[in-house]
């Protein structure tokens, strides 16, 4: 058998690699450029949301009767509503519900449709039927109008936001780690596990979730900006987060009957949609390419 | 040949039936099968393209579930056996697979992949201990240590195929089944794997049951040779006789049907087996092999042969006496 001396030696190597991820990060961000900038818009916008306190101007429902429709100046950036608030203040104060409503129930509806898609795939049978049948009944049902339908019966409030946005996404996700899962499980290298005796639970945790990852992270990209686009659309609507709380769904919608007198009332709140929607979906392509290991040191 | 008789694995009746999801319409993958394996030799099993080779390899390490027979594993009936009852006899099994493409999942490290095993079955005590008797494992087979962090599509067919046979004997197993481990890879390195398994054969004491079609592989590997037709097994015996004088007439035709290097007999008569291979939904009566045997009798329609002794041989053929048959 191996000799001990070299055996250590290439314990030691591996240690040596570590260096060299770092290198390998820095290439794959040369690579991908537009992804990285994405990346630093999303973690500024973060940053901003976390901070909006220390960095707004003015309170978030801090009226000036005296300043009411202002356009843009030095005292006010995005100008003044109907009520004398600082726009600028209530995009960064409403970036803090619009980001957490994006990407919460992001994350809930992806665990709930990875759980379910794994179990429908993998064992199939009554299981897989009952499960992907739900998951057609919410599917056929406009996300939209699924979620007006929960937050009517359920009242109007920001945590009811959270569980209808929730409620909504998971349907699509479960289809498609099922059909992954499908694909998977007949592979040979799920099979060398089963003749090796992996349990159920560790093949679908160490090979066909980890296979699964690509699309997931397409998925979650797409769910977290329509997510946003669903939290808008309902506050504009008026039964998604309710006044004084700002969201920029919601900035729109008070900002809607000033359209044509003062335009940059819902201007501000929709580039702020806009920025964040191009931003997560050109960081899912980025992390799609990082994440293929067929692309990896190419 | 194994030297030491200790039956290591042995079927008794095996069948595996599988539904087509139509009512009522079965096809027939295996069976009836009786096979016996000795602990240190190479059983190969050939037969072509769907008779059923792959499906008897995996049923008899309870890869699928037998639908009717035993399997007798160390004199136990691993058949008989509920999971938790045979889990700890499933490391004793392991298999290599024909596609080194598929087998090896894209996403783990050479070093995660052979580790596999070891970890599944808390083979060694820590992280570090894991590592070196993987490295141990790549160094048997042939694979650089400083590959321990590389993914298998940074590796060559035959490289991913030392990878998956690493992963195979990680557990010293008594048996691995090898499911046709050279058919996809080039014939410069068929080989170099061949040789490999069996300097590991050797070296670790391994018994080999060896699924292939390539009759000059097989020569080169098997001690013994167990000859399927439609999911039925027509001969089994030692390789340089079945080579000499195949017994069964279908082992004939197979050996017939080898292209041979040789100009001079490129105009030699070929025996063409007439017609089409029954449908395995629907057998013919008595034996399998009939509807396209020039040798048939009406006994061949009302009676199935069963495997019966001849010699030192087993063959399942009413008329093997009496046939003369060339290799």
């Amino acid at each position: 058998m191996a000799d001990p001396q070299t055996l250590n030696e290439t314990l030691q190597s591996q240690i040596g690699e570590q260096d060299g991820a770092r290198e390998k990060l820095l290439r794959l961000c040369r690579q991908n450029k537009l992804a990285v900038v994405s990346a630093v818009v999303i973690l500024l916008i973060l940053l901003m949301a976390v901070f909006a306190p220390l960095i707004a101007p003015y309170g978030e429902a801090e009226q000036d009767a005296l300043n009411r429709l202002q356009p843009p100046s030095a005292e006010h950036w995005f100008g003044t509503d109907e009520l004398g608030r600082d726009v600028f203040s209530r995009v960064l104060y409403g970036s803090r519900l619009s980001l957490a409503i994006g990407i919460l129930p992001s994350i809930v509806s992806l665990a709930i449709g990875i759980l379910a898609g794994l179990l429908a795939g993998y064992f199939g049978g009554w299981l897989d039927y009952i499960i992907m049948r739900i998951a057609d009944v919410m599917l056929s049902i406009p996300s939209l109008l699924l979620a007006m339908v929960v937050m009517y019966t359920l009242g109007s409030s920001t945590v009811n936001l959270f569980v209808a946005l929730s409620m909504v996404g998971w349907a699509s996700v479960a289809r498609v780690v099922r059909s992954q899962t499908l694909s998977i499980k007949e592979s040979e290298y799920v099979e060398a596990a089963r003749s090796i005796g992996v349990s159920r639970w560790t093949i679908m945790r160490r090979h066909i979730l980890p296979n699964c990852i690509p699309s997931l992270i397409v998925l979650f990209t797409l769910n977290v900006p329509s997510a946003i686009l669903s939290e808008s659309s309902l506050s504009f609507l008026g039964i998604g987060a309710q006044p004084p709380a700002a969201s920029w769904g919601l900035i729109v919608n008070q900002a809607k009957q000033f359209l044509f007198t003062q335009p940059w009332l819902c201007l501000a709140p929709c580039v702020a949609i806009m920025i964040v929607v191009l931003a997560f979906n050109f960081l899912g392509d980025g992390l799609r390419d990082v994440l293929d290991p067929y692309r990896k040191n190419q | 040949m194994a030297e030491a008789n200790e039956i290591l694995l042995q079927a008794k009746g095996l069948t595996k039936v599988f539904s087509t999801g139509r009512k009522g319409q079965v096809v027939h993958a295996v069976s009836q099968v009786d096979l016996t394996i000795y602990r240190g030799e190479t059983l190969a099993l050939v037969g072509e393209s769907g008779c059923g080779k792959s499906t008897l390899g995996r049923t008899l390490i309870r890869m699928l579930p037998a639908t009717a027979g035993q399997v007798l594993f160390c004199g136990q009936d691993i058949t008989a056996m509920n999971d938790k009852q045979f889990r700890p006899l499933r490391r004793r099994l392991q298999m290599v697979f024909q596609d080194p493409y598929a087998s090896l999942d894209p996403r783990m490290k050479v070093r995660d992949i052979i580790a596999e095993p070891l970890d599944t079955y808390r083979v060694c005590p820590s992280r570090d201990e894991t590592t070196r008797r993987v490295l141990e494992l790549m160094q048997a087979v042939g694979i650089p240590a400083e590959f321990l962090n590389r993914y298998p599509h940074q590796f060559s067919g035959g490289q991913r195929q030392r990878i998956g046979i690493a992963r195979a004997i990680a557990l010293q197993p008594d048996l691995i089944v090898c499911d046709e481990p050279v058919s996809a890879l080039d014939v410069s390195v068929q080989s170099q794997v061949l040789n490999l398994l069996k300097d590991l054969q050797q070296q670790f004491g391994l018994t080999y049951l060896f699924i292939g079609h390539d009759l000059s592989v097989i020569n080169f590997i098997a001690d013994r040779v167990c000859v399927m037709f439609l999911g039925t097994v027509c001969e089994i015996s030692p390789k340089e006789e079945l080579y000499a004088r195949p017994l069964h007439p279908y082992t004939s035709f197979l050996l017939d049907a080898i292209p041979k290097a040789d100009p001079h007999q490129r105009d030699r008569h070929r025996q063409v087996l007439a017609g089409e291979v029954p449908s395995p939904l629907d057998l013919p009566s008595g034996c399998c092999f009939r509807t396209r045997c020039p040798y048939a009798t009406d006994r061949c329609a009302a009676e199935r042969p069963a495997l019966r002794p001849v010699g030192d041989r087993l063959v399942a053929c009413h008329r093997a006496e009496e046939l003369q048959l060339g290799g």
